[in-house]
């Protein structure tokens, strides 16, 4: 995606922006020093613009976890820190997202988490609002660009003033929609002094320090649970009192779309929950209708609460809602939406789909036909490249996670014992290899597996949007780093000098070779199908 | 009574849809309206069906447009109009090409989709877009020229358009982009 706006237009002027760009805005006024974070859509473009703002460090980071682990440590050491990814992205840095919660800050971390209900591009639509109440964290969730500014810089204020690492919550239609935003002047810098100071108690979570620390958390989270009720980040809209609805992030916008009439409780913060506000909300209307997405995360801590309302009842747990749903699903309720709707014109011509696919040229497109023609069972991972289980090539048998594949397939082989053997292969792009598909090769070669682990390197992370990574030779600002050396790598696994294999994306009959030999030899071998990018290519060909 | 009006922008992959609609969202801020404007990155750039939905006015809420309630369906691809035409309604201005680009996999065009659009749209403009393209001298601007073409359809200044296009095209194409959208903007279509 690239940056839309530069930093110096941004004085005084208004800006049309995503939420992923009005983030990354939020987090220069706020002053942040640091920003991580692994590409993931749809929070990708957050990180992308951050880097274009001047004195701030920013950094792809192999993988979530990693981003994450950064993140605390210049937070605990005085810099305000930004730490980005996706909701599948915190199933991976969940293990440091715990226990920072215990650990807490210095300077604030404000982790920003971007669910995808309806899976635009994801393999599952996970509700990671239970993620902040799960790791005793506070978590904010803006409804359009101008809040998600506001609310990075809330998040970072809240961060250092109770001690916590701080979610910011958005949902795909907040981080890629666009609308105004109106900036402001950079904060100072930095309200910490910037400097590690040892504090065994805090930062050491032996089980003896941290029973301490669990001790101040659930302080800390009684502390927030009063002070949220005054949070002007909450906010209860009186207006027909029949019909009272809680609601929060992009709902909001629905909501008020469908019943502008209604009188609505917008919800700022998703934990912890403002019960008194909650309470005086529902005093004030006839019957009170909770409007979320995905799970009902508010409605059961509400009806927790012993106050009577409905939801999911009514509303969809699954995918995304929109206006038409919300106004479906409350009409059932007995609520009727004012507005008279237009029809929308009908046809019944029968067109053909127009799916995504493998792009014409792209450098992966060969070796899915290989594996096609040789009937292999394929185990799959995350990028372009799962595209390979569409038709032409339907040439995917699984895909979990990132660099799952490379695990399945030891299964796989393992319950299938040598009857099957040969007749299976990982495959993993660059940049899902180095997140964590490195992992996985280590552990077919520690318990003496044969798998044949085939890496499609086209040299950057292209399904979220060209991003550089370990393999390709470069940094976040272009700058030149280190490209791990496939070959090194499989030898210091112990893969011997001729299972190790590098051949060109673009030459079949090359692969093909290279699969059956591979295969052949019944030991651990790599296979690196090699070939640039078309997106790339075209981009730096116009450069 | 809050008015809004509803664009729904659609076509193909690599049409230009993207930048488009950023161009106008960016004019329409800058005549001074609210505006949103939503679609889904990803996946969709792979050659797939994009959309991108406007939605303007003195307070906008929701950044989706819902079904029926396009005020203006703008297409890039023929059979793209006829698979968001349940967003259009019976008043509703289309304007569209007659761009025919088959998806991946399909060797032949469906039949009728020209005559189906002219059978269910009352407010049809439909585009030359062979002809329009040879006008600009280069196709790489036919997005830019087509919202020429829109611009005489909804109430923006022409400084507006002026400034967004500068700001949202590469950098040394204002001129030819500018051009272009003149020339959307002068073109006299079939039915009008």
């Amino acid at each position: 995606m690239g940056c839309t706006y530069k930093y110096k237009e941004v004085i005084l002027n208004r800006l049309l922006l995503s939420g992923n760009e009005a983030i990354a805005l939020g987090a220069f006024e706020a002053g942040v020093m640091v920003g991580t974070g692994y590409p993931g859509t749809p929070s990708t473009e957050i990180l992308e613009n951050l880097t274009t703002y001047p004195g701030l460090y920013t950094e792809w980071s192999v993988n979530e976890k990693v981003a994450f682990e950064v993140g605390i440590g210049s937070a605990i050491s005085g810099a305000r820190t930004l730490v980005t990814m996706k909701h599948v992205g915190l199933n991976v840095a969940a293990d440091p997202l715990f226990t920072s919660s215990y650990v807490g800050v210095k300077a604030g971390l404000v982790i920003v988490n971007a669910d995808d209900p309806e899976m635009h591009s994801s393999q599952n639509e996970q509700d990671n609002r239970n993620y902040a109440y799960a790791a005793k964290v506070p978590m904010l969730e803006p409804s359009d660009s101008q809040e998600a500014k506001e609310y990075t810089k809330k998040a970072f204020e809240i961060s250092e003033s109770y001690d916590t690492p701080v979610i910011l919550r958005t949902t795909t239609r907040v981080s890629h929609s666009k609308s105004i935003v109106i900036p402001q002047a950079l904060q100072a810098r930095n309200k910490a002094a910037i400097g590690f100071e040892r504090n065994l108690e805090k930062y050491v979570m032996i089980p003896a320090f941290a029973r301490l620390r669990h001790i101040e958390v659930e302080k800390r989270m009684q502390r927030l649970k009063e002070d949220v009720n005054r949070f002007d980040i909450n906010r209860i809209e009186i207006n027909d009192t029949k019909l009272g609805i809680i609601t929060a992030g992009i709902c909001y916008t629905y909501v008020k779309e469908v019943f502008p009439k209604a009188s609505v409780l917008k919800l700022g913060i998703v934990n912890p929950l403002p019960a008194d506000l909650i309470r005086e909300f529902c005093t004030k209307v006839d019957s009170v209708y909770v409007v979320e997405e995905l799970d009902p995360y508010f409605e059961i801590r509400i009806k927790a609460m012993g106050i009577q309302i409905e939801g999911k009842k009514y509303i969809p747990i699954t995918g995304e809602l929109n206006p038409d749903i919300i106004r479906k699903s409350l009409r059932i309720a007995g609520y009727k939406s004012k507005k008279t709707l237009k029809e929308g014109l009908k046809t019944s011509l029968k067109l053909p789909p127009r799916p995504p696919l493998l792009c014409p040229g792209c450098p992966h497109r060969a070796v899915f036909t290989v594996f096609k023609k040789l009937g292999l069972t394929v185990t799959g991972d995350i990028g372009c490249y799962t595209l390979g289980v569409l038709p032409p090539f339907n040439a995917m048998d699984t895909c979990i996670e990132m660099g799952g594949g490379i695990g399945v397939a030891q299964g796989i082989e393992i319950a299938q014992g040598e009857k099957r053997h040969g007749k299976t292969v990982a495959v993993i792009g660059d940049s899902t290899f180095a997140h964590s598909g490195i992992t996985g090769l280590l552990n077919a070669a520690y318990n003496k597996r044969s798998s044949l682990i085939v890496v499609l390197d086209n040299g950057t992370t292209a399904m979220t949007g060209m991003q550089p990574n370990p393999l390709s030779g470069e940094r976040i600002n272009g700058e030149e780093t280190i490209k791990l050396d496939y070959k090194k790598l499989a030898h210091a696994v112990g893969i011997g000098e001729d299972n190790v294999r590098i051949v060109d994306a673009y030459k079949p009959e090359d692969i093909e070779e290279a699969i059956d030999s591979l295969l052949k030899s019944k030991a651990l071998s790599l296979l690196v199908v090699k070939g640039l990018c078309v997106i790339l290519k075209r981009r730096r060909k116009r450069a | 009574m809050n008015s809004v009006l509803n664009i729904l922008m659609v076509g193909v992959g690599g049409q230009g849809i993207m930048m488009a609609s950023d161009i106008l969202a960016l004019a329409l801020m800058y005549s001074g309206y609210d505006v949103k404007k939503s679609e889904i990155h990803g996946m969709s750039q792979r050659g797939g069906s994009v959309f991108s939905h406007i939605r303007y006015g003195e307070k906008v809420y929701s950044p989706v447009i819902s079904e029926g309630e396009a005020d203006i369906l703008f297409s890039t691809e023929e059979m793209e109009t006829v698979r968001w035409l349940n967003y259009a309604g019976s008043e509703s201005c289309i304007i569209s090409t007659k761009t025919k680009i088959n998806p991946a996999e399909v060797k032949e065009y469906p039949q009728g989709v020209e005559d189906e659009l002219k059978k269910k749209c009352k407010n049809l403009v439909l585009v030359d877009h062979e002809a329009l393209s040879r006008e600009i001298g280069n196709i790489k601007f036919l997005n830019v020229a087509l919202l020429g073409l829109l611009s005489t359809h909804i109430d923006v200044p022409v400084d507006s358009w002026e400034k967004a296009i500068e700001e949202r095209v590469p950098a040394g194409s204002y001129e030819a982009n500018w051009k272009a959208f003149i020339t959307g903007k002068e073109y006299k279509t079939e039915e009008s």
